[in-house]
């Protein structure tokens, strides 16, 4: 298993629970990450590679797999497109060159690719540490140009693992919360699908696609747009190189903000609707990183004013003219699963009961659900289309450290907190300590500071102050903050905005950096 | 693995003594002092580090002898070297009764003062050193405190109780030193105290030493121990041979049909233990040797390992051919450095030899042998305490089922058997299984070794063939003429106390059982006129509180229970009259018996019960 760009030990616990008893069985991890991780201490074989140097890497583990006579041909041959051009893609990234890009010894890179390409199953798991950065897309990409090259994928126990970081982001994906996307990942640009929902819902659709967030927010920089109804996020902490995204937010003509606390996004609206949380206080479904829809119940009654997301909906589309009712959880399901029945059409509420959940695609009532995907690469005769490589160059990040900011700032999240903290800070944890820039002992001693030291951070969009905390587990240059105590450091300050320009993401794994001692020491104590 | 460092740091010292153990760091992450920048880019875990957590206790104890104790930055680099998070070392390490974990002097004199020792002058060697250097070191509050040059302590039975009174003597430092020594003079003590200086004294020669009918004893002072040529000449590795040209199949047969039962006190049959890991699909499958004898009063595998070290050697490479294991642990208490000391001499010479390694005996075999070093713990003669231990656990015993002999050391399949056993084996398969289950009676064969101590001439280790009273046994020892016995401990602190009288039970399994006793491990511990009783089972009662694991409430609370009534019995302040204190203890026990998962608790009141119930002593103080 490779947990590339991923640290489940510390931000997605439920899944380590399964990892570890992988673990315990035998299994052989590594563990891709600048840092020395939680989870990667528990790693076989710990890469730490510089901050944004994945491609470099991966490509060099597929030229080390093509070279030893390790690739899978029969896969190849039978599943892909693409594979002539990779290869050629991929020769000029030797051990050598990956070594001086990577900073990861050649030795260990060749191990790790022999080793990946000889077992009988892999699988590679990722998160933000691949996607948060300006060429996300290629980053995926590289991870599965080497699972099509060893057939390690649409087999049991082998595969590609994007591991979601919430108990219900895939089912935001699902339900078409996606500016491309309908329910079920459906293209709301081809025309059948297009029909096919505008039959059953009775309206007209657009015809193009909407904004992603990098998007939304270059448009109310130019005024574009003034309207904005957020519904359980928090961009104004969120958003890479925060003084700017505030200042959007705070342009806007109408900002209606939905959520179960009272985020300092909310504080900027001019409406807030107070919601229920949907995991105790509301029925439906979510859907976890292994693709499984689970009921939710309602165990509580929202206080006060806080009413269920579906009925706040449904009552601002009445005031907007079109009256749905009251709508209820199981009869909006069974919608989804009629527009979407090739993905949930065998979900009844009764079956998603009776199974513990069940994994997609599951097309009809008689089928199980899905363990793995792409199954179809490997059956006789194969189903569907080829799998392209697609093969992708290294680029380093955007913003590289230089004489005035000499530091890699990368960014992430510890075990006890959420996100920006507006579910976590509120409550007592005897791990959680205080924002603070974690450094390693090489640079502390370099810049005469000790634990506790006040530092102020500074890059070329703006400056924060906070203390130190001198961690063996960092590499000398590169330095690590969270971005869960936004009211205390507000770390994306920082953060540069660079963005994917194929799937929107900025980039929070890597900005350049100022670090200087003020000279005096923090007050002990969190918060 | 999580593990979560504090920034203490090793002593130069500290980090040689770890160091000398496991090997150079291979890295900063793996404990070097410097960082590379190869480290900056790859670690190495996982598995492999984890794998290594056996060497914990061999690492305790490369810090315990360097410098005395375990201090927080010595305990953090074993713990970075081994990957084990530092919360379950230190859970490790205060298991121990030999290892400190707050500052102690360098020089150390642990003195004996468990009921044989007390029986022979054990107090008076103490109120000589409280008198001369002040009274026993006890740990002081907090780690940062200056200790002198030397103190001494008291420690339960050292396992010398035929040499009574006897200390163990310990200097810690480069060239570290452990001896252990008696019958000490109260002088000897005091100078070794206060000048370092402790003379050499060699162990006396068995009673029964010249013997030629002895079969288990008879190398034991004639032969010289270190000398593998000498061993040869005298018979050794015949048996090795000829149970190679038999096979394990016929080795174990001859086993089973032997009628042997393991005399390390639960006398279970020892050829059904090897038929059973013999059958096992499991590998690699695991030889141990039990070396761990703290029963008090014990001393019988201590004078087969430091007189035939060899003897003990062959006999589990014979176990290992039969059963199919290449690897084997001899796990020797710590109290015993001349044993551990003369065990390791001899391995190192049988592998020399090719009596150990890749190709035993030229036949392609491959076996080698470990010592494993016990720290201080009772509890790890327990079967399955001795895994707990050798893994670098806490050793507190495991639930049975599953047995050792399917998931032992490591889960998998183990033979455990204790020294005695073991010592039998050549024998068996020189003369046959048949000819063996002639000597002594029809259930219990062969001979076998008692421990003659405290009223008696002679102490000392006796072998006789199954069979003997226990009067024959005394006779043998001799008592002082003009001194009656008064009671007699028969199988240690889990055993049972007989009243003086009672010379014609039987010592043999079947024996023992008719007469309601056990033999355990071997021990009869006489006891005169002048003995203090009543202080001999307070110190029993006190020896199971200090040597509960505490992993069970029965024995934990229990053992503690059973002390306190005790003690206010003695002090004639009980609680309700003493039937109601006489109940209590009655209760307490029974539930120590039925609930206890080991035989620790399933014993704890067994001496005391004995005490009440047959010699009426409790009874007696009241009056």
């Amino acid at each position: 298993m490779f947990l590339w760009g991923a640290n489940p030990r510390e931000n997605h616990p439920i899944i380590y629970h399964h990892i570890l008893k992988g673990i315990h069985n035998g299994v052989k991890l590594y563990a891709v990450d600048p840092r020395r991780t939680p989870s990667a201490q528990w790693a076989d074989v710990w890469l730490g590679v510089n901050v944004g140097t994945d491609i470099a890497l991966a490509n060099a583990m597929a030229r080390v797999i093509i070279h030893e006579g390790l690739v899978n041909e029969d896969f190849i041959a039978r599943a892909t497109t693409g594979y002539d051009a990779y290869r050629s893609a991929v020769e000029p990234y030797t051990l050598e060159h990956a070594e001086s890009v990577t900073g990861v010894p050649a030795d260990v890179i060749r191990e790790a690719a022999i080793t990946y390409a000889k077992a009988k199953r892999a699988v590679i798991c990722w998160t933000l540490g691949i996607t948060e950065h300006h060429n996300a897309a290629d980053n995926v990409f590289a991870l599965i140009n080497l699972a099509l090259l060893t057939g390690h994928v649409g087999r049991y126990g082998s595969g590609l693992s994007p591991l979601r970081g919430q108990n219900n982001v895939q089912g935001g994906g699902d339900m078409g919360a996606l500016p491309n996307k309908l329910v079920g990942f459906q293209d709301p640009l081809d025309s059948d699908i297009k029909t096919r929902f505008e039959q059953a819902w009775g309206v007209t659709l657009p015809d193009h696609y909407g904004w992603n967030v990098s998007q939304m927010f270059e448009a109310m920089h130019r005024g574009d747009l003034t309207g904005m109804y957020v519904i359980g996020e928090n961009p104004a902490q969120s958003e890479a190189d925060q003084h700017h995204a505030r200042k959007a937010l705070e342009g806007l003509e109408h900002l209606v903000v939905q959520d179960i606390f009272l985020t300092p996004t909310a504080q900027l609206a001019h409406v807030v609707l107070p919601a229920a949380a949907s995991w105790c206080e509301s029925e439906g479904t979510v859907t976890n990183s292994e693709r499984r829809v689970q009921r939710v119940h309602r165990a509580l009654t929202p206080p006060g004013a806080a009413r269920d997301e579906m009925w706040i909906v449904a009552q601002i589309a009445k005031r907007l003219g079109h009256d749905w009712g009251t709508p209820q959880a199981e009869p909006v399901w069974d919608e989804v699963r009629r527009l979407a029945p090739n993905m949930f059409g065998g979900m009844s509420y009764r079956r998603l009961e009776e199974l513990n959940g069940i994994q997609w695609p599951c097309p009809d009532e008689s089928d199980p659900g899905a363990l793995f995907l792409h199954g179809r690469l490997w059956a006789e005769p194969r189903g569907g289309k080829p799998a392209p490589f697609t093969p992708v160059e290294y680029e380093p990040p955007v913003e590289m450290p230089d004489a005035d900011y000499p530091f890699q700032l990368t960014t992430g999240r510890r075990l006890d907190s959420y996100n920006t903290g507006v579910q976590s800070g509120g409550y007592a944890s005897p791990l959680r300590r205080r924002e603070a820039l974690d450094l390693a002992p090489e640079d502390a001693a370099r810049l005469g500071v000790a634990d506790g030291d006040m530092v102020r951070i500074t890059s070329r969009r703006g400056s924060v102050e906070a203390p130190v905390h001198v961690e063996p587990n960092m590499r000398a240059g590169v330095v690590f903050m969270t971005l869960h105590n936004q009211d205390d450091v507000r770390v994306n300050v920082l953060t540069i905005d660079a963005t994917d320009p194929k799937s929107g993401t900025a980039e929070f794994k890597a900005c350049a950096v100022r670090v200087e001692p003020l000279g005096q020491t923090a007050v002990a104590g969190g918060h | 693995m999580d593990l979560h460092f504090s920034d203490a740091k090793p002593t130069a010292e500290e980090r040689r003594a770890v160091d000398a153990v496991l090997g150079a760091p291979a890295s900063a992450w793996d404990g070097a002092e410097q960082r590379s920048a190869r480290d900056g880019h790859v670690a190495f875990a996982g598995h492999a580090a984890r794998a290594q957590r056996h060497l914990l206790l061999p690492a305790l104890h490369a810090l315990q002898s360097a410098v005395g104790w375990i201090s927080e930055g010595g305990l953090t680099h074993v713990c970075t070297r081994l990957a084990v998070p530092p919360a379950e070392a230190w859970g490790v390490v205060t298991f121990y009764g030999l290892f400190s974990t707050t500052p102690r002097p360098g020089r150390v004199l642990h003195v004996c003062d468990d009921i044989a020792c007390r029986a022979r002058g054990a107090k008076p060697i103490m109120e000589a050193l409280e008198q001369a250097v002040g009274p026993a070191h006890e740990a002081p509050d907090g780690d940062a405190v200056q200790v002198g040059d030397a103190a001494w302590v008291r420690t339960p039975c050292l396992g010398l109780c035929d040499h009574a009174p006897a200390a163990l003597f310990t200097v810690a430092g480069d060239a570290p030193v452990e001896r252990s020594v008696g019958p000490i003079a109260p002088d000897d003590a005091v100078q070794a105290v206060t000048q370092g200086h402790l003379p050499e004294q060699p162990r006396r020669p068995h009673p029964q030493d010249g013997d030629a009918s002895l079969r288990l004893l008879r190398r034991v002072g004639s032969v010289d121990p270190t000398d593998l040529a000498a061993y040869e000449a005298t018979g050794g590795y015949q048996a090795l041979r000829r149970a190679l040209e038999l096979g394990p199949d016929a080795v174990i047969r001859e086993v089973v049909a032997s009628g042997l039962k393991g005399r390390g006190g639960a006398a279970f049959p020892t050829g059904r233990k090897w038929e059973a890991v013999a059958g096992q699909a499991a590998r690699p499958r695991y030889v141990i040797c039990n070396a761990d004898e703290s029963e008090p009063g014990t001393f019988k595998d201590r004078v087969l390992l430091e007189g035939d070290p060899f003897a003990i050697i062959e006999s589990m490479t014979i176990a290992a051919f039969a059963v199919g294991a290449a690897h084997g642990y001899v796990y020797v208490r710590g109290e015993y450095p001349l044993a551990i000391a003369r065990f390791e001499e001899a391995i190192e010479r049988a592998r020399t030899a090719g009596w150990l390694g890749g190709d035993v005996g030229g036949k392609g075999m491959h076996f080698d042998v470990e010592v494993r070093k016990g720290a201080g713990a009772y509890i790890c003669g327990e079967e399955t305490a001795v895994f707990n231990s050798i893994e670098g656990f806490r050793g507190e015993p495991r639930n049975k089922p599953p047995f050792p002999v399917e998931a032992g050391l490591f889960r998998k399949p183990t033979l455990v058997n204790n020294v005695e056993t073991l010592a039998n084996i050549p024998s068996i398969v020189l003369d046959g299984g048949a000819a063996f289950a002639k000597i002594g009676t029809e259930e219990s064969t062969g001979t076998k070794l008692f421990c003659l101590c405290g009223a008696v001439e002679r102490p000392g280790v006796y072998e006789v063939p199954f069979g003997a009273t226990l009067g024959e046994l005394i006779d043998l020892a001799g008592v002082p003429a003009g001194a009656g016995v008064k009671a007699v401990l028969l199988g240690g602190a889990a055993g049972m106390f007989v009243k003086g009288d009672e010379r014609d039970i039987a010592l043999t399994f079947e024996g023992a059982r008719a007469a309601g006793v056990t033999l355990g491990s071997g021990v009869i511990m006489v006891f005169d006129e002048r003995a203090d009783l009543v202080d001999t089972v307070l110190r029993i009662a006190e020896f199971f509180r200090d040597e509960s694991c505490g992993q069970c409430v029965p024995c934990r609370v229990g053992t503690v229970r059973q002390e306190e009534a005790l003690h206010r019995i003695a002090a004639r302040r009980t609680l309700g009259g003493l039937q109601s204190e006489l109940h209590l203890l009655e209760d307490v026990g029974a539930a120590m018996k039925d609930a206890s998962i080991c035989g620790l608790g399933q014993t704890a009141y067994s001496a005391v019960e004995s005490a009440i119930k047959r010699l009426g002593l409790l009874q007696e103080i009241s009056r």
